[in-house]
Order: C-alpha cells, then sequence, then structure tokens
C-alpha cells in the first residue's frame, strides 16, 4: 500500500508538499554530504584519476599540475614482480583464511548453539574478545608467542620438537600471520552464524528427526542450506576484511622476510612512503578491483541459489 | 501417588532428553583457553621483566611482579600523552557520527525525497571500499588543508561513517510511522519530530553506535600512522607500533606493557556492554 502512494506521490510533476519534504529532507542530509563529498566520495575519485598521472611528492602543494599516463602504472605494476607477489600473498591469505575461520566460527556456533545454557555468555565474551582489541597490540604479544625462544616454541619444547624461527622463515611466516588473523576473526563470524542458527526453522530439524536423520546428516541436509545466505555474507565480509591484510605484517614482518608476507595493501603503503603517490593508488585500485571481484562472484552464488 | 504416575511419564522423558553435553563444554573451554590466552599471557607478562619473559617464556606467574614497565611506558615514553590523544580522537569522531548519521538516517528512514535512492546506493557502495584507496588523496587534502599533524586532520575524515549511516536508518526504519504522522498533525516541523520524537527513541542505536565507532576509532591504526607525524600527536596504536620495531622492540616487558594499555580499556567496555556490541552486529549483518 505504502508502494502505491509512494509512487502516486513521485510520479506526477512534485507536487509543493513533496518538493518542501525534498528539501527538509536534504537538509538532513547536508552535514553529512559535505563531509562524505570531501573525505569519501571526493578521495575515491580522486584515486582512480591519480592512479592515470605521474604524480609524486614534489607535486603535493600543486596536484593539478601532473602529466596524464594512461595506464602506465597499471602496465607498470604488472611488470612489478614484486607487486605481483603481494597480490599472491593476499590471495593465499584469503584463500586458506577465509574458509578455515568459516569452518571454525561454524563449529564453535554450532556447539553454543546445541543446549549450552550455562556460560553461554562467558563462551560469547571468551570467543569475541579478540574481534575489539586492537590488532596492532595483539600482534605485538603474537611477535613474542612466536619469538625463537618465545611461547610457542616453548611448549613446543616440551614434547621435544625445536620449532621454527616462525617469522623469519619464508615456509612459516605467512602461516603464522593466517593463524593470527583466524583467531582474530573467528569472533565475529561466531556471532553471525548464531543469529543465523537461530533462522533455521525447528520444524524441518524435527521432521528430519522422525526420518531418522543423524546430527551430521541433519546439519547438511537441514542447516547448512538454511544458513546459505548468512554463509555468503559471512564469506564477503570476510574476504573484504583479509583482502585488506596490513596491520599484522605490518607490526610483525615488515612484509619480509624476503617478502613472503607482503600483501597488497602493505605494498601500497610502501610506494606511498616512498613518494610514489600515482603509483600507490594505482596499487590500491587494484586491490579494490580484486574486492569488487569477489564480492561480485559471492552475490552470484547468492542469487542462484533464491 | 506419585509412585504410580511418575515411571508412566518418566519414561518417555528419559528417552527424548538429550545427552549429556560434559564433551561439548570441555572443547568449547579448550577452544576458548586457545582464544583468551594471548591476552593472559599479555597482563602477566606486563609485570615481568624482559630477562624473565626471554630465560623462562613458559613461566606463567611473574617471579618478582614489578611496575617498571608502566613507570617507564608513561615515564619516558609519555604514554599518557599517547592516551590523552587516542580519547579526544575517539570521543569526537563517535559524536560526529552519532548526530551526523541519525539525521541522515531519519532522512533515509522516514522521509521521502527526490534522490533518496542514489543516497543510500552510495553511502552503501562506499562500504566496500578499502581504506588503502583513499588515504594518498585522503593525504594531498589534508597536507595542502594544512591539517597534517594536527587534531582536525586525525578526526575530519571519520566523522561520518557508512557503517554508522545504515546502522541508523535500519533502527529508525523499524519506528512506527503513526507518531510521526501524530505528531504531524499536532503540527510539529521535521526537525522538532527528529529532536523531540525520534531521538528520544533511539537509545539502544546510539548506544551500539556510540560502542561500535569508539573502539572503531580507538584501534584505527593506518590513518593515524600517515598523518600524525610527531610524537605529540600519535594515538596509542600507532605509537605501540612504531616503538615496536624501533630499539625498545627488544624489550619484550615493556611491549606487553604497551600493548595492556592499547587493549585492556576497550576490553573492559565490551565485557561490560557485550549485549550491545551483538546487537550491532546483528543490526548491520542480519538484513
Amino acid at each position: 500500500m505504502t508502494a502505491v502512494t509512494t509512487r502516486a506521490a513521485r510520479r506526477p510533476p512534485p507536487s509543493r508538499a513533496s518538493r518542501k519534504q525534498t528539501r527538509i529532507a536534504w537538509g538532513f542530509a547536508a552535514p553529512f554530504m559535505v563531509l562524505f563529498l570531501v573525505f569519501m566520495a571526493g578521495p575515491i575519485v580522486a584515486s582512480l584519476a591519480m592512479s592515470f598521472t605521474d604524480l609524486t611528492t614534489r607535486d603535493l602543494r600543486t596536484p593539478f599540475n601532473v602529466n596524464l599516463v594512461g595506464l602506465d602504472n597499471y602496465v607498470r605494476l604488472f611488470q612489478d614482480e614484486r607487486f605481483v607477489h603481494s597480490l599472491l600473498n593476499t590471495g593465499v591469505f584469503v584463500i586458506v583464511g577465509v574458509p578455515v575461520t568459516i569452518v571454525l566460527a561454524m563449529l564453535v556456533a554450532l556447539a553454543l548453539n546445541t543446549g549450552i545454557n550455562k556460560f553461554r555468555t562467558v563462551f560469547r565474551v571468551g570467543y569475541y574478545a579478540p574481534v575489539v582489541t586492537s590488532i596492532v597490540a595483539i600482534a605485538i604479544v603474537w611477535k613474542f608467542i612466536l619469538q625463537p625462544d618465545g611461547l610457542l616454541n616453548g611448549f613446543l619444547g616440551v614434547f621435544g620438537i625445536s620449532g621454527p624461527n616462525w617469522l623469519e622463515d619464508t615456509t612459516w611466516a605467512l602461516p603464522s600471520l593466517i593463524l593470527m588473523a583466524v583467531w582474530r576473526n573467528i569472533g565475529t563470524l561466531m556471532v553471525i552464524f548464531l543469529a543465523g542458527l537461530q533462522g533455521v526453522p525447528k520444524e524441518h530439524h524435527e521432521a528430519a528427526m522422525v526420518d531418522g536423520a543423524n546430527v551430521v546428516q541433519r546439519f547438511f541436509n537441514v542447516t547448512l542450506p538454511a544458513m546459505r545466505p548468512t554463509l555468503l555474507f559471512a564469506a564477503v565480509i570476510t574476504g573484504i576484511g583479509f583482502l585488506q591484510f596490513f596491520e599484522e605484517p605490518f607490526v610483525m614482518t615488515r612484509g619480509g622476510p624476503l617478502d613472503a608476507t607482503l600483501s597488497s595493501a602493505m605494498y601500497t603503503f610502501n610506494q606511498f612512503g616512498f613518494g610514489n603517490y600515482s603509483y600507490a593508488s594505482a596499487a590500491s585500485y587494484v586491490l579494490f578491483l580484486a574486492i569488487v571481484l569477489l564480492s561480485l562472484i559471492q552475490f552470484r552464488l547468492l542469487k542462484k541459489e533464491d | 501417588m506419585t509412585a504410580v504416575a511418575t515411571p508412566v511419564l518418566a519414561q518417555p522423558r528419559r528417552a527424548n532428553r538429550p545427552r549429556s553435553k560434559w564433551w561439548l563444554y570441555v572443547v568449547l573451554g579448550l577452544g576458548m583457553i586457545a582464544m583468551i590466552f594471548p591476552f593472559i599471557w599479555m597482563i602477566l607478562g606486563s609485570f615481568k621483566t624482559t630477562a624473565e619473559i626471554r630465560s623462562n617464556p613458559l613461566g606463567f606467574l611473574p617471579e618478582a611482579p614489578t611496575l617498571e614497565n608502566y613507570t617507564q611506558l608513561f615515564g619516558r615514553l609519555d604514554f599518557a600523552t599517547y592516551f590523552t590523544n587516542s580519547v579526544i580522537v575517539a570521543v569526537f569522531v563517535t559524536l560526529g557520527n552519532i548526530v551526523f548519521s541519525s539525521m541522515v538516517g531519519y532522512a533515509l528512514a522516514k522521509l521521502q525525497f527526490a534522490g533518496k535512492k542514489l543516497l543510500f546506493t552510495l553511502v552503501l557502495g562506499t562500504l566496500m571500499v578499502p581504506g588503502v584507496v583513499t588515504f594518498v588523496p585522503l593525504f594531498v587534502l589534508t597536507s595542502n588543508l594544512g591539517l597534517v599533524n594536527s587534531y582536525p586532520g586525525l578526526i575530519l575524515p571519520f566523522l561520518i561513517t557508512p557503517l554508522g549511516v545504515f546502522l541508523m536508518r535500519q533502527f529508525i526504519m523499524s519506528l512506527p510511522d503513526d507518531i510521526i504522522e501524530a505528531a504531524r498533525i499536532d503540527g510539529a516541523s521535521e526537525w522538532r519530530i527528529f529532536l523531540r520524537v525520534i531521538m528520544p527513541l533511539c537509545g539502544p542505536a546510539v548506544a551500539t553506535l556510540t560502542i561500535l565507532t569508539f573502539l572503531g576509532s580507538w584501534n584505527n591504526f593506518l590513518w593515524p600512522l600517515v598523518v600524525a607525524t610527531s610524537e605529540a600527536k600519535y594515538t596509542l596504536p600507532v605509537a605501540l607500533a612504531l616503538y615496536s620495531v624501533g630499539q625498545n622492540a627488544a624489550q619484550y616487558g615493556l611491549m606487553m606493557a604497551g600493548a595492556v594499555v592499547v587493549v585492556i580499556p576497550v576490553l573492559l567496555v565490551f565485557i561490560v556492554l557485550q549485549r550491545y556490541f551483538v546487537q550491532g552486529i546483528a543490526l548491520t549483518g542480519i538484513k
């Protein structure tokens, strides 16, 4: 009904009343719009524009006094082995990290959802605690845990295993950071999955139980299909987060050893530090494009299901 | 009397009763220990000397608890300044988000206007844009405005967040239209309705928004790292990250104490208000 009145009010040449409401509404939105255009939409467009120029530090005071170079920056990026390497690292981080996080968070959510009443809040607080804390601070603690003479190796030593120098070993550095990121992200997905599990119709479970389906069968045939939208949403937001992988390598490895943990965001930040502004902008847009692509793929999957 | 009834009733109930869940508690408990262990180790480590952490990595309780790390942190390294900076930035960022998000949220939720759909699409679209995309032009802009290394430079880009707008819109949409209609019939202006009718009902949403934006600002790293160029304007994460690669890096105890100063305030707030965090995720996450 509301849809009809809305359309009726909008389609004919705007009446005085609706024009007045438009004016009032934009009045409410005006302060937001100013900040949005200056600090968000503007920079997003400017970044794209910059990526087609040769802007560097020396042009900082006169950003319009630069040359257009077309796609040069992008061509250079994909000829730059370090950048391609950083993309691969980011890819590994996403492809390994996202599914592991989703599976672990799902297991925790399922466990919490199956008749755990006592300590429910305690568990929720415990699993969610890493989410609310600063990555920088936590990365420092993990850095000490992963030192050659640190907690993890001390623990492994009890079993007679001599652990590697996790963060200085080209094989182990990236997995170490993935482990930490998984640890940090389980809580968010746990909360989302718990909310999603509430929406799974109880009758379906009961029906499956009557048919003699066991716990595992019920999970795959009842819970999982009903949770599909929630799962895809979780995959999208976790994917977007993991693609922006920055604080962990910045604090723990600076992208080393031998670029083993160099992420695309880290690479962009370094280029910015060197004063290569246009080049950094192009790199950031490649990352943005990757995020859009990943999200589109996931939304496509979601649509197919509905 | 009951002796007759009980066995009959108890029989089917026992068959239906879920089996004991003790092993679930054990698994969840072990998992939780893995989740909170770094925090506990960090807090205990902050009371140890670096020598003790190095020589005895598996040691749990400090052998001779010392406040040395904290006195050094707040004395020599001036963490009190960084703490104050973090608080100032977070307070203004939070206030800005409450004011601007609720205003635009009201317009998006309850007013019909030309351009509404476009505005909402724009806001949602920016949710996907990673931080690294905007920080180069933002830095050029901030630098040209002469705001590098200043509070306005740290605060202005975060006075609005797409997430804040989204959250307020979702909540205000759930308020009944009737109260707004009633106020309109009584002759109240839209501003009056917003201030006197809508905002007083927004308590839960504002609480959630406050927590999420304060926390986001407190933990924010990339932008302060770029824009705070002198120690006087460092926020806590920036100071901690930069000290952790300098001369102080080898001082495990000191760095642990620094991490405690950054983490513990938000952890305490979270434990007290955890209900709102979960609400916030639910409000933004599920539909």
